[in-house]
């Protein structure tokens, strides 16, 4: 008889299933800008990324107040506590059926390492995408704004590309990983229903 | 009976469209408020060109004086810059090389009467050729070969040859004279290099009656803009020339009344800074910091259906045929591709430019200065410029690539003797020693005698010919790999740069992160079975 708890509220699955169709929306319309191949054309494949920018960084508001407001904010503080223990699991542990390391609780809904990748996320790989991007939407106003001698867009546009790229890596990673649930669709499950099958 | 009807209907349409004709022209001709064909002075049948010149300065009184000042009666230019001295009379081109020595052929396109090298030609108003940029009855035209002389009257020429050159009516011309027109001005600027479209690649006699598709505003149905409306002449003096083109304009739209000192030929000075109002606005006014609006605009060149010469070799002229004549061989369109007096050529239509920075400064290649082979092609006028100068923009250009004589142990371009009946002309005897010895002494230049042929670039701004804004040149023809501005150096262009060592190390790396996971994967589930 296996155990179910709530663990995602709705919100928090709209926010995840939004940010994620954004994210690959932007992938894919950045990809074509970047000159990686061509679905929409350039002109189209540029305003829908834009569209696609704008409706994340509305998402995120939202996103980032309901974290504030609930206190949900505590679940990105790392721990070094059990790191090995689940580099481990994942390296060793999954393949003799040994007991997950980590116990998930509406309270410890990320372990460990999860912790840490989606930490990294939030402080670097965001933030250079954001800051990037924001100066690249907004490149007809550097001479405006004192930055056109200090700025040059192939930096800029570098710096955004590897955000980018390091988003792939990761949703690769991200999506393998939902499947290493107490069943292949558990975590999968628990996003959509907010109701996760425990060990 | 049925037939005499249709005959009839159909003389009748053709009346009524004449009538149409008619009042159209009525009216605009209601805009000035001289009827030249009610002046009595004009109503004479006139024997010569200074004759008519003579009569228009009768009212005209400075109009001579003005025109005396200008390029188009000096052939003449000092580049304010580079203190080059230019114009027809001083540069050498990759077409027919120069005016020099050539005038009695050239000088049917100069606005005088006569050989302009004398000096009494230079000072002699009357021989101001008044009709040449301002007939309005399409008539006027100077024969080749006559040093710039109109012909009142047929003659033969040579005398007994049988061949006549005919004469045109001068009342009649001088009666419908007015403000310039596309034709008028075409009549010289769409023949440039020796044919119609031959030289710009923009500038051609379809420009004489366009639609919309071909130029937007010379649109003979809509706007239709003569050369003026945008080289907007002062005094005869017409502004907007190509020996000092001005690369970028900063300038804000004109408005009347205030002394604007801009150019007013450019695109900025009527549609001023920020040209783009609907879709995507924002992002193509920002593009105007290093886009001249030509770039964009102008998608291509010779657009109307005649192809423009886009490389001459006259290294390989000098054949016969059969019969003794120089040979010509022309090609399914009708285009001479090999032509005993000049040599191969090559024609293309709706011709994509080329794309370089170019700041407004133009180096001239000049008849006195030394060219080295090991060098070639030489730049017969280079276009200044580089994407950290301040001053460039992103222009599109019809490049012509030559190979013409030059002297090989001077080392200097020459001017060739084409044109003309005497002993030397090269159309005439195809010996290229004698034709370029003479050519050379008319232009007091040195000659060693030693010929040899050199290859040669010169660089047109392509300008006309404004395509209506939705055939304008799209995104991704600039924003992709291998695109129209592929290899333009000192710029960032989205979709077409990048460091190609991360995007093929990103795939690599995408791969095998896959990889790794399908094979965590896998492994998963061959342990899990042995559990």
């Amino acid at each position: 008889m296996s155990e179910q708890i709530y663990i995602f509220k709705i919100f928090e699955r709209i926010w995840h299933w939004g940010q994620a169709g954004l994210i690959i929306f932007l992938m894919i319309t950045g990809f074509e800008v970047h000159g990686l191949y061509s679905n929409f054309g350039f002109e189209k494949a540029v305003n829908l990324h834009t569209i696609g920018a704008w409706s994340l960084i509305g998402l995120w508001l939202f996103a980032i107040f309901w974290h504030l407001t609930t206190g949900e904010w505590k679940q990105y503080i790392p721990s070094t506590k059990n790191v090995m223990a689940m580099a481990n699991y994942y390296l060793f542990g999954i393949f003799k059926n040994a007991p997950h390391p980590h116990r998930t609780t509406a309270l410890t809904k990320h372990n460990p390492l999860q912790k840490l990748a989606y930490l990294f996320i939030l402080v670097c790989v965001g933030p250079l995408i954001w800051a990037t991007g924001w100066l690249y939407l907004f490149y007809d106003q550097w001479v405006a704004w004192g930055l056109a001698g200090s700025l040059s867009l192939n930096v800029i546009a570098l710096g955004h590309l590897i955000g980018a790229y390091a988003m792939l890596l990761f949703l690769i990673a991200h999506v393998y990983l939902t499947t290493t649930g107490a069943t292949p669709l558990a975590h999968i499950k628990a996003m959509i229903t907010g109701w996760e099958r425990v060990h | 009976m049925q037939r005499t009807l249709r005959v009839a209907t159909a003389l009748f349409i053709g009346w009524l469209a004449m009538a149409g004709a008619g009042v159209a022209s009525a009216e605009v001709g209601t805009k000035t408020t001289a009827d030249h064909s009610k002046f009595k002075e004009l109503d004479k049948d006139f024997q010569s060109g200074p004759e008519v010149t003579k009569t228009c300065l009768a009212c005209h009184t400075e109009a001579a004086k003005q025109v005396m000042h200008t390029q188009h009666w000096k052939w003449e230019f000092v580049n304010p810059q580079s203190k080059q001295n230019l114009g027809k009379m001083h540069v050498i081109n990759n077409f027919c090389t120069s005016v020099q020595s050539n005038l009695k052929g050239c000088a049917s396109c100069h606005i005088g009467y006569g050989a302009m090298t004398d000096k009494g030609v230079q000072n002699n108003e009357e021989l101001v050729d008044c009709l040449a940029c301002h007939d309005n009855s399409g008539a006027y035209g100077k024969p080749s070969g006559l040093g710039g002389n109109v012909l009142s009257k047929d003659i033969e020429a040579p005398p007994g040859s049988g061949n006549i050159i005919k004469g045109i009516n001068l009342k009649k011309i001088a009666q419908k004279v007015g403000k310039t027109t596309r034709k008028s001005c075409g009549n010289c600027h769409f023949n440039g290099g020796g044919g119609d479209a031959v030289k710009h690649g923009d500038l051609d006699t379809s420009l004489e009656d366009p639609d919309e598709k071909l130029d937007v505003h010379m649109n003979s149905d809509g706007l239709n803009f003569t050369c003026a409306t945008c080289h907007k002449t002062d005094g005869h003096q017409v502004p907007g020339s190509r020996y000092a083109p001005t690369a970028m304009d900063k300038n804000p739209a004109h408005i009347r009344g205030k002394a604007d000192e801009s150019n007013p030929a450019t695109c900025q000075a009527c549609h001023g800074q920020k040209p783009h109002n609907d879709k995507n606005a924002a992002k193509l006014n920002n593009h105007t910091n290093k886009l001249a609006c030509q770039t964009c605009h102008i998608p291509a060149f010779a657009r109307g259906e005649i192809a423009t010469k886009m490389f001459w070799d006259w290294s390989t002229a000098g054949k016969r045929g059969e019969d003794g004549k120089p040979l010509v061989v022309k090609n399914e369109e009708g285009h001479a591709i090999y032509m005993g007096i000049k040599g191969s050529f090559e024609y293309k239509e709706n011709v994509k430019p080329d794309y370089i920075w170019f700041n407004g400064d133009v180096k001239y290649t000049l008849r006195d200065e030394k060219v080295d082979k090991s060098m070639q092609p030489i730049y017969i006028n280079k276009y200044l410029g580089s994407p950290t100068d301040g001053k460039s923009m992103i222009w599109p250009v019809k490049t012509f690539r030559g190979k013409q004589a030059f002297d090989a142990e001077n080392k200097t371009l020459v001017v060739t003797h084409l044109a003309g009946a005497d002993g030397t002309a090269y159309w005439k005897n195809l010996n290229w020693e004698n034709a370029i010895a003479t050519g050379m002494q008319t232009a007091g230049m040195p000659f060693s005698g030693k010929v040899d042929f050199i290859e040669t670039i010169s660089q047109w701004p392509i300008t006309h010919m404004v395509a209506p804004k939705d055939k304008a040149v799209a995104c991704n023809e600039c924003h992709t790999k291998g695109g129209r501005l592929e290899g333009l150096p000192g710029i960032y262009v989205p979709g077409r740069d990048g460091i190609p060592l991360l995007d093929n190390g990103i795939k690599l790396l995408a791969l095998l992160t896959l990889l790794g996971v399908l094979g965590h994967g896998v492994l998963r589930i061959f342990t899990s079975k042995k559990h």
